[in-house]
This record gives structure tokens, sequence and C-alpha cells, in this order.
């Protein structure tokens, strides 16, 4: 027991001074899961001598929640997706910055400059974006892929080797667009149509998930999945034959962006970090690690071929992908029900 | 038959009567400095108006349990009836902790004897041998036993190879995986507590019963289990609490096709809901079930009715 | 212990059932191992045998974090287990041996509550908690709320122990003059060491273990091997993950084979401590 207790102790004093900090400056992120490559922190660490420390979460509702309960305050940044900034911005949780903090304003895209979340980018900037449809395995099935039907109405070879992914927003957005209904109607009829469309989809799904999407395609347990666009380019690469579809009703479309919280305890690093950011070199980093589409102009010379010409990152002209729109609260306790009946 | 040992009932024994109240002194302190505050605050919350998106408003409202026991349609103005929703939530948690806990006993308490039987230090080369597999991951160990029972998996592979089934064996998402996982996840703290038990397990009284003619069954069910009765009630605790709010057997083996109590509750923290009033009320009535089970025992013991 | 003509202490089946008890327990290990050499990216399709995840762990770019997260992770669960354990044994001889006292039944309760709360309401409840009292979230945060729900599994099996045990033994102490505190050090702990064992091992496991208050409480930057393990899984499962599971496995094994010859030494200096219990 003694030696037991000596051996923690020991550990305790190893660990403790492991996270004494050494730079002068600090930098606290809250970002998601393996979502950024450590050699792209570091070189930020060196470049301005500043501490990074990163916390990560699963979701963005997982993020709202743990800032909501008291973590506030601790952050510096944190990489919210598209609608979550709004609802974070409506909260008073996002500070906000001036052009001349910024020097790097100029290198995002037009297209991402003003957008319905964040008007003339005030207090975020790109960082990633992507889309959100399905995949599928072309050894199992050789039809028409080009239409939501797949995921939602699939023919008989298909039933039953589904996975969707484990997320309300997405699900019930493909699904509308799949009805031709408007995201977030607070049509009664169209609603309810909503909750049909999935109480009769759900026998043909084998399963939820959202970590194992890629997994279950390339293991072959699913024969289609709903999955995010760098994910399916990763489950390619690892040697499964899918194909991703950019159905014809349309398909989601996501940003992840990098935010400046409020009462941030270092203000001026998360500004220097944020137009790291945004330097070209720098964005195509996190591109050529994620396998989605940088935000920035100018990445090109530094991206990898095989990202560069991923026919996950290149959509088609038509159809265009819509953004996940934030539901009024009327709407959305309506679908929290179709959720609960989905999954009763 | 004088020297029979009598199991001690809870309350009889006095050794250290007085003076050993205090001992229980740490587990207070701490247990309701950092556990009891924080839930009677949620027990707070389970009773205000939830934040949209998460968060509560500081306003009195009983919303969330009238949403677990009335339904209202899907508009939420329909006329209200009972809400069979959550409640065949909890009954499905509640029935499949109930088998994983009997498997993990069926498994358990042979594997639990056989180590107490053991000589000397073998035992705790036992212990230590059922307890190494826990140093990995519960994660880790999960997505391990999902690529062992896959369709096409070795498991499968090897039963197709030798000839027992002639096309794979479909395990995978269906409620037979759940109750794999919830087995494997917490087979330890069934063998543990009874193994703890039975070690103290007085041989004189089987030889007393084998004297008396009593067959080895009878010994086993009338003599042994009475005898070691605390260690398996332990052992159900530690299996079936925990096993009510597992998510990743069932997400991760189940295809999380079905909520159980630990992912509906943290549907509404983490997840779109964001409905914390709703999700703390979930757990009051989850909390109260187990502690109601848990005082009749412990009401019981104090008794010495053991 | 006199063994008749029929050994009492066996049943027949028993130890199959044990045998088929680790067959389940170290199956789905074995693919833990094997994929850890896995040459390939993905741990589902195998490529050739490689100590690649191996360089990667002790070289790579994440090599600290990995560092960092398994001696937090350790030392975490020793100091929690540890702490329990010393708890959870004083909460038991005051409920089993200290006679009938007021709020006994509350107190059986309150022990076991831990348990009984679900995990991610104990998370947002004692981040909330923290937060309002002016804790800073970190190491020492993730310790306290790792003692508070291991309390419970070291004492449900080192109350069942003591159960089982007559307090006879400790009044024949105090009759031939012991203290109260000497028939507790040299009677009653001796007789108690496998239920503490037990408790202290389940408390270290399920320690080990914990994710989701972890991931709550912890302050920007102290990661565990579950928040670090969950983390890497997000992006699809690598076979580092499967090779820093193998280590630990390495690892634990052979603190079992040392505890084993140092315990095998002791016993040939001191032959009387054997079979004590028994």
């Amino acid at each position: 027991m003694k030696k037991l207790i000596k051996l923690g102790v020991a550990a305790l004093t190893l660990s403790m001074a492991a996270n004494i900090a050494t730079a002068e400056g600090k930098l606290s992120i809250y970002h998601w899961f393996e979502y950024i490559p450590q050699e792209l922190l570091d070189k930020f660490s060196a470049e301005y001598d500043v501490e990074v420390t990163m916390d990560t979460f699963d979701s963005n509702e997982a993020m709202l929640a743990s800032l909501k309960a008291g973590k506030m305050g601790t952050y510096d940044v944190a990489v919210p997706g598209d609608y979550m900034v709004e609802i974070m911005a409506g909260d008073g949780m996002l500070d906000t910055f001036t052009k001349a903090e910024m020097p790097n304003h100029g290198n995002i895209m037009d297209q991402w400059v003003n957008v319905g979340f964040d008007m003339g980018r005030k207090s975020s900037i790109p960082y990633q974006w992507g889309s959100t449809s399905f995949s599928v395995n072309r050894d199992d099935y050789k039809g028409d892929i080009n239409t939501l039907g797949i995921v939602f109405d699939p023919p008989a070879e298909l039933q039953g080797k589904i996975n969707v992914l484990d997320s309300q927003g997405e699900l019930l957005a493909l699904a509308s667009m799949y009805l031709g209904i408007p995201q977030c109607t607070s049509d009664r009829d169209q609603l309810k149509a909503l909750n049909e469309l999935l109480q009769n989809a759900k026998p043909h799904w084998a399963s939820f998930g959202s970590d194992i999407a890629k997994d279950v395609l390339v293991s072959g347990d699913a024969s289609v999945g709903m999955i995010w666009s760098g994910f399916s380019a990763k489950a390619r690469e690892e040697g499964a034959n899918v194909e991703y579809a950019f159905p014809k009703e349309g398909y989601v479309v996501w940003m992840d962006n990098v935010v400046l919280l409020k009462d941030a305890p270092n203000r001026d690093n998360a500004l220097k970090f944020m137009n790291f950011l945004l330097e070209p070199e720098n964005a195509a980093a996190v591109t050529n690690y994620a396998a989605y589409t940088a935000g920035v102009k100018g990445t090109e010379p530094h991206l990898s071929d095989a990202v560069a010409n991923s026919p996950e990152s290149n959509p088609p002209a038509s159809p265009v992908g819509e953004f996940v729109q934030a539901c009024s609260q009327e709407v959305q306790t309506v679908y929290d029900t179709i959720w609960t009946n989905l999954k009763k | 038959m004088a020297e029979l040992p009598k199991v001690n009932p809870e309350g009889s024994a006095k050794t250290y009567s007085g003076f050993g109240i205090p001992l229980i002194f740490p587990a207070w302190i701490i247990i309701g400095f950092f556990l009891v505050i924080p839930v009677a605050m949620m027990l707070v919350y389970s009773f205000l108006t939830k934040e949209f998106r998460g968060g509560v408003i500081w306003e009195f409202s009983i919303s969330a349990y009238d949403q677990f026991f009335l339904y209202r349609g899907l508009f939420g103005d329909s006329p209200p009836v009972i809400e069979w929703t959550y409640i065949s939530i909890f009954w499905r948690s509640i029935w499949q902790a109930g088998l994983a806990t009997f498997c993990c006993l069926i498994i358990g308490f042979p594997t639990a004897w056989f180590i107490a039987t053991r000589t000397g230090r073998n035992k705790t080369i036992w212990l230590f041998l059922i307890t190494i597999p826990y140093w990995v991951n519960l994660l880790i160990r999960t997505i391990s036993m999902k690529f062992l029972i896959r369709d096409n998996g070795p498991l499968n592979e090897f039963f197709l190879s030798i000839g027992l089934i002639s096309e794979p064996f479909h395990i995978i998402n269906t409620n037979f995986a759940v109750q794999l996982g919830l087995f494997y996840s917490y087979l330890p703290f069934m063998v543990l507590p009874i193994y703890a038990a039975v070690e103290r397990y007085n041989f004189a009284l089987s030889e007393a019963a084998a004297d008396l003619y009593a067959s080895r069954t009878v010994t086993l069910f009338k003599v042994i289990l009475p005898t070691v009765r605390p260690g398996i009630v332990a052992g159900c605790i530690l299996v079936f609490v925990p096993s009510l709010g597992a998510f990743l057997a069932p997400d991760l083996l189940g295809g999380a096709k079905n909520f159980m109590i630990g992912s509906l509750i943290e549907e509404q923290f983490k997840g779109a809901a964001g409905n914390w009033p709703f999700g703390a009320a979930a757990s009051m009535i989850l909390l109260s079930l187990v502690l109601i089970v848990l005082t009749f025992y412990a009401r019981n013991q104090t008794k010495g009715q053991i | 212990m006199a063994t008749k003509n029929v050994d009492l202490r066996h049943f027949t089946g028993f130890k199959s059932l044990t045998l088929l008890c680790l067959f389940l327990l170290y199956a789905p290990l074995i693919i833990v191992m094997v994929y850890s050499f896995n040459d390939s990216n993905s741990i589902t399709r195998w490529n050739t045998v490689s100590l690649r995840w191996y360089y990667d762990l002790f070289y790579g770019v994440d090599a600290p974090k990995f560092k960092t997260a398994a001696i937090n992770s350790v030392s975490i669960a020793v100091m929690a287990a540890i702490s329990a354990t010393v708890i959870a044994t004083m909460a038991a001889t005051a409920m089993l041996r200290a006679g009938s006292f007021r709020g006994k039944s509350v107190s059986f309760a309150l022990i076991n509550l831990p348990l009984m709360v679900p995990e991610i309401v104990t998370a947002v409840a004692t981040l909330i908690f923290f937060s309002a009292i002016g804790f800073t979230t970190g190491y020492l945060t993730i310790l306290i709320a790792h003692i508070v729900f291991c309390i419970p599994f070291a004492y449900l099996p080192i109350a069942a122990r003591m159960q089982g045990i007559e307090d006879v033994y400790e009044q024949a102490a105090q009759d031939l003059y012991a203290t109260r505190f000497q028939a507790f050090r040299l009677i009653l702990l001796p007789l108690m060491a496998p239920g503490i064992i037990s408790g202290f091992l389940l408390a270290f496991i399920i320690s080990l273990d914990d994710f989701i208050i972890t991931n709550f409480v912890k302050g920007a930057g102290v990661e565990t091997l579950p928040t670090v393990i969950f983390g890497a899984v997000k992006q699809g499962i690598k076979p580092n993950i499967m090779a820093i599971s193998t280590l630990l496995l390495a690892v634990s094994v052979g603190f079992v084979a040392l505890s084993y010859f140092v315990g095998r030494m002791g016993e040939k200096a001191n032959p009387t401590t054997t079979k004590q219990g028994d």
C-alpha cells in the first residue's frame, strides 16, 4: 500500500510538472475532435511563442451545453458549425473584431464573406466547409444513385444495409429535401409527412451512427451510408469502392467557423491565431488533413492532388447544397418529437 | 453445529459502536459536497422552464414531468393521453440490463467460486486475469467485439469454415448483440464482489450438509447461495445499475436504433433537443426508481432478515 | 480444511465456465493485439505486419499527447482508487461494525448515489457546480469527480466481505486486551484483504475507463486516455489506438508478473503468510 501511494504521488508530481506553462502567451482552443493537424498547432506555437492548449467536443450541441454549463471565459476561440454561429451570436457568446485587427480578412473567399449566420464576418472566419449526403458501395449496387430515395425509399437489394448519421439536424434536412418541403416548415401537413417518411424508412436502416459512418462502408457492413464528404473520401482512400452522391433533390452544405468567444482570456492571441488560419498555406494544411474545403483564397498551390481533385470536394454546378437551418422554438419542439418517435 | 458461523446482519455487530460511527463521515462529506449538492441542483432544474437550446430559465414549471407522462400529439395541442414512449424506453433498458445481470451471474458465480477455491497467491493472479482486459478502454473493447461478430467477421468465418453454419450468423445490430456487449462490459463487476464473499465461505457448512445427506445441488442452493448472498447482491447492483445507463453497447453493437435511458438523457443535454429540465426530470425518475429498490434492500438488511 | 472422498469445493462444470469466461474476456483483445501490427491505415483492411504504429506512438506528432494522457489516466486511477478504497473501508466499518445509528439507510443510499445518477447528469451537474463555486477545471477536478464515483464500486465488495466476517474474532481480541484499533488493524483488516483488493481493482478499472464525466470536468489541455481515444476514433479507428491498448495490456501483465514474483520471494522468506483467510 505504501509503495502504491508513493507511486501515485510520483505520478502526480510528474503530470503536474508536465502541465506547467513554459511560454509567455497562451491560447485556449475549443475544437472538434481530430480536426486540426498537430503540426499546424506546433507551427503557430513556435512562430508566435504562444502556448496552445486545446479542448475537444464531439457535436455542436455538446459544445454549447458545456459552454452554457460554465466553461465560458476559459476558451479564446471555438469552432462551431454554421447554424451554431447564429445561435451563439444570438445568445451573446461571441465577441467581434474589426478588419484592422484581422489583416488577412481579405483572404476570405468572396462567397463566404456575407453569409447568413455572420454578415460581413465580424466575429467568425471560415475554417472548412463540406457537404453531407450519402455514399453507395458500387460493388453492391450498380443502379442510379442520384436520388435521396436511396436512403429514404431504398430499392429492395439495399434494404437493411443502410447506416444513417445519428444527427437530427442533417437527417431531417435531407428528408425535407426528399419531400420537397422547406426546412423548418411550420405547415402541419408537411410535418406529418416528414414524420411518416422517417417512420416508413426506419425499418430499412441497419443502424444509426456517426463515428462509425466510414468504417461500416470500408468493412462492407453497410452498402449505403449517409456520410460527410471528407469521410467518404477517406473511405475511398482506404479501398472501399464507394461513390459519393450529389442527389438531384439537394444535399446539405455545412461550414465550420473559428469564432472569437466573449470574455476570451487571451483575445490578442486569439486574433493572431485566426489571422494565422487565414494564411492560404495554413488553411491548405487543414484541408489536406481533413479532406474538406477551405474558405480561403489562394490555397490551390498548397493542396495535395488527392484532395484537390477529390470527387467529394468538387460538387456539380447543380443542384446546389443548402445549409441546415436553425429552426424556431415551436418547429424545433415538433422536430424533437419526430426524432423521439423515430428512435423510441 | 455450535460453531456454525452466522452471517453478520447489518446492525448487530457492535465492535466499534459509538467510536466507529465517525468513520462514515469522509464518505458523507465527499459525496455530500461533490454529488448531493449538484444532484439537488438537477432536482431543482427539473422543475424549471427550459431555455431554448440548452440551459434553464428560473421560472417554476412541471412541463418536464408533463412531457414524460402525457402525450399531446405531434404539435402539442391534442387532448393529453398517457405517454408510453418514455415508459417503454425505461422498460426496455430495465429488461436489457436485467438480462445482462442474469447472464453475468450465471457465468460470474462459477468463475468467482473457482477462483476462491484456488490456493494462496493463485487467487490474486486469477483476479488480475479477470481485470487485465479492462485496462483496455471500453470503447476499444466494444469496437473489437463489433469487429469480431460482424457478418463477415472472424467468428462467422470460423464457423463457416468448420461447416457449423452455412450462412453468416447475423448478430450485429440486434438485441442479442446489445446483451453480449453489456455482459462483456460489466462481467468483473459481478465476479469480484462474489469472490470476496465466497472466499470467506466456511466449508464446514458444506460438510455438515453432506453429512445430512444433502445432494450437491441442494447444498449449493440451500446452504452456499444464502451464505454468500451479500456478495451476489453487491455484484447484481454493480452490473445492473451501470447497465441501465450504458450507451456504448447499444450504440455500437445495437445500431442506436432505439433510445435507451442513457442515450435519451444524453440527447437532452448534448443533442439537438437541448432540453435540460426534461433530461433532469428523466434522471430524477430513474434515480427514484433505483433508490426505492435500494432503500427497500437496506431496510431489509437493517432488520437482519438475510 | 479436511478434504473428504468427495471434494466439496468442486462443482462439475465450474472450471469450464471459468475458462469460457476467460475466453469471452480475451477474444476481443486478440483482435486488438493482432491489428496493432497492421500496416494499413484502417483496422478493417489487413495489409502487412509492421511495427509502424508503435513507432508512431513514441515518435509521431501525437506522441507527447499520448504520453501525458497515459500518465494522467494511470495516476488519476491509482489515486482515485486508493482514496475511494480507504473511504469505503472506513464507511463499511461504520455501517457494519458500529451498531445501529440514525440515518443508516440514508447513508447506504448516499454511498451508492454515485452509481445511481446517470453519468451525463453527474457530468453536467458537477461542471455547473464547479463553475458556481469558482473551481478551475483541470487535473484536480477530474480527480475529485473520480474519487466520488469510485466509492460505491469499492464499497460494495468490501461490505459484502465484511458481512461474512463474524465479529467474534475482534471481540476475542478485545477480550485479550487488544485495543479497538489493534483489533481492527490486526484482525479485521487481514480478514478483509480479498474484499479490499476486489474493491480497489474495480475502482481502478472504472476510473481508468471513464469518458463522459472526465470529458466535462477536465480543463483545456488536460487529457486522459479515454478522451484521447474517443477523439482519435472520431476519424475512424486507426491501428495506433490498437497499439496503445496493446502496450497498456503489456504493462498491466508486467505489473502482475512482477507482483507475483515479488510475492513469491516474500513467501519464501515468511512462509506463514500464505493460506490465510481460507
